[in-house]
């Protein structure tokens, strides 16, 4: 009984640390959404209480002046398609990695591998040059390649450990009756490892929308920006007026954070499975 | 025989369309970037083999050089900090998490993984404001915390410990969730064995649990060396390209974007053998550095 009441009690201090650190997180994201509803001047009073007077006029202005809605649209299409690029040709190769074992299969899964720990940016210089020679320089296309390239090693990790764990039978039964390879990935293999296709696609959600290096050095075409490489630009253009710029900021963060609250314990498996099994 | 052949050429196929785009957008461009730290010129058809040329240049001229390493020791410190408070924390939290008896685990980790979603870029334009003086100052003053108003970013003393600290606050929920996941999967009857041994919390913790989540640790501080010495978008929004102020927040991220990418200003021509030298020391040193610590920590792990 004393033991256990010590032990509560140690809970205490951990109650206190994490609530703190809650709070540290928290209070930034109160002070940019509290903001956006102030005005350029009345930003200055109060810097981190809710304004007198709530003024929806900068969220009407950004949406209204229509480049937003752009940039959004152009981040949309980008991560979608890289997403669903990602996962189906990681799950192919996860699949033939796992059923076929020999020496060139395993060789091939290290190379995928190595993929994990190199970060593709130091590459830059030279993807500059293919991109501009393949003509998709200034083209919201110029940034899908090289985002399936780099979703690609992770995806391979984390199906092909699913994979290599479903049981043997399964392949053992579809084979007496006859099934093709093809048939036993689209019928039986896809949909049981529905749950490491959306560990794969949540795991690149965040590095794909939050990217902003490559649209920065890929796009200069005010129609072909990105949602961030977009806010760099606004950011820019309001400078002077922040409770505006808190306005673009709080839009652009909202979509991956509801995402997130809706699904939470989904996005934190999925962006830990890159290293962690279980 | 002839039906082994196709079977072989089946699963090539699968493998194919991974394959193709991993050569052609990540590993030949990675080892592209090998040859053309010995090239000068920016244009393909008229370049210049120069052997270690570029490499000479990043570290005897002078203006490149004093650049080249204020970069290179900034991104040690910006590392370092990571290292020290973003892990140190992100194992604490985690421990804390996963006492069997805490309550509303649920919500603390909700909360500690909110700002991982959150774009670098918004992040940084959001604190630079929090960190302003002349926003925030009066506010400090006025609730008894007079040090707090200062030009963080301004100061060249404060500004990259400023800037390491947001990007702390930022990522701190990846590694929390990694050792969170990685002390689950510890049996309980050991910690139970260890209960009844009559071992404290502390005493758990270095002996049994350290120990055994040692694959995740080294995975860690690989992901956060390989995460960090590429860090850019904190530094391009909290200050700017240039690593102000007076380069004191400049990273060898910054730089290579600067002298390889975008040109350095004011003459904004880019030196693409130059930057393929940066990109081909930090590729090396990153190997140097994640090899030696997987093998050292993998071991009979993961």
């Amino acid at each position: 009984m004393q033991a256990s009441l010590k032990r509560a009690n140690k809970h205490i201090v951990s109650h206190i640390v994490l609530v703190t650190w809650s709070l540290i997180v928290l209070f930034p994201l109160w002070t940019l959404v509290i903001n956006s509803f102030k005005t350029r001047l009345t930003i200055y009073d109060n810097p981190f209480w809710i304004p007198k007077t709530w003024n929806f006029s900068n969220y009407q202005t950004v949406i209204r002046d229509g480049d937003f809605l752009t940039y959004f649209k152009n981040s949309f299409i980008v991560v979608s398609a890289s997403l669903l690029l990602v996962t189906f040709f990681a799950s192919l190769a996860a699949y033939a990695l796992a059923r076929y074992k020999n020496r060139f299969a395993q060789a091939c899964y290290f190379f995928f591998i190595a993929g994990m720990m190199v970060p593709i940016k130091i590459a830059s210089i030279k993807l500059l040059e293919l991109i501009r020679a393949l003509g998709l320089l200034n083209t919201i296309w110029a940034l899908p390649p090289i985002y399936v390239a780099m979703g690609l090693p992770v995806g391979i990790f984390i199906l092909t450990a699913f994979i290599k764990d479903l049981p043997e039978e399964l392949y053992e039964a579809a084979l007496i009756d006859g099934s093709s390879s093809w048939n036993i990935y689209r019928q039986i293999v896809l949909p049981l490892v529905r749950p490491a296709l959306a560990s794969t696609a949540i795991y690149n959600l965040i590095p794909f929308w939050n990217d902003l290096w490559f649209p920065l050095i890929f796009i200069n075409e005010e129609k072909e920006k990105t949602l961030l490489l977009g806010v760099t630009r606004l950011f820019g253009q309001y400078q002077t007026d922040w409770s505006r710029v808190l306005a673009v900021l709080t839009l652009s963060a909202i979509p991956v954070l509801l995402l997130y609250l809706a699904m939470s314990s989904q996005f934190i498996k999925g962006v830990t499975s890159g290293s962690v099994k279980g | 025989m002839r039906n082994h052949r196709t079977h072989h050429l089946v699963w090539l196929l699968y493998l194919a369309p991974a394959l193709i785009m991993y050569s052609l957008f990540m590993a030949y461009p990675l080892l592209d970037s090998l040859r053309l730290s010995f090239f000068t010129g920016n244009n393909p058809a008229t370049r210049v083999y120069v052997g270690f040329g570029n490499f000479e240049k990043l570290f005897t001229d002078p203006q490149i050089s004093q650049r080249y390493w204020s970069a290179f020791f900034n991104t040690w410190v910006f590392f370092l900090i990571h290292l020290v408070v973003q892990n140190g924390l992100g194992i604490l939290f985690a421990v804390m998490l996963t006492f069997d008896t805490m309550k509303a685990r649920h919500v603390y980790q909700t909360i500690i993984f909110i700002p991982t979603t959150f774009a670098v870029l918004i992040t940084g334009y959001l604190w630079k404001l929090m960190l302003n003086p002349v926003w925030s100052g009066d506010f400090f003053v006025s609730i008894g915390l007079p040090f707090l108003r200062h030009p963080w970013l301004g100061d060249t003393k404060t500004a990259l410990i400023a800037v390491s600290l947001v990007s702390c606050w930022q990522w701190l929920g990846i590694p929390t969730m990694m050792f969170v996941a990685a002390l689950r999967n510890i049996s309980v009857e050991l910690l139970e064995a260890a209960l009844l041994e009559g071992a404290g919390n502390c005493k758990t913790f270095f002996l049994i649990k350290l120990p055994l989540i040692k694959p995740v640790v080294g995975i860690i501080a690989v992901l956060t060396f390989v995460n960090n010495f590429n860090a850019f978008d904190i530094v391009f929004a909290m200050t700017n390209v240039n690593g102000a102020p007076e380069y004191a927040t400049d990273l060898i991220g910054t730089l290579f974007y600067r002298y390889g990418i975008a040109g350095q200003h004011p003459i904004g021509i880019p030196d693409a053998g130059l930057g393929s030298a940066i990109a081909v020391i930090t590729l090396l040193l990153l190997l140097c550095v994640v090899i030696p610590t997987l093998k050292k920590t993998q071991k009979g792990g993961a």
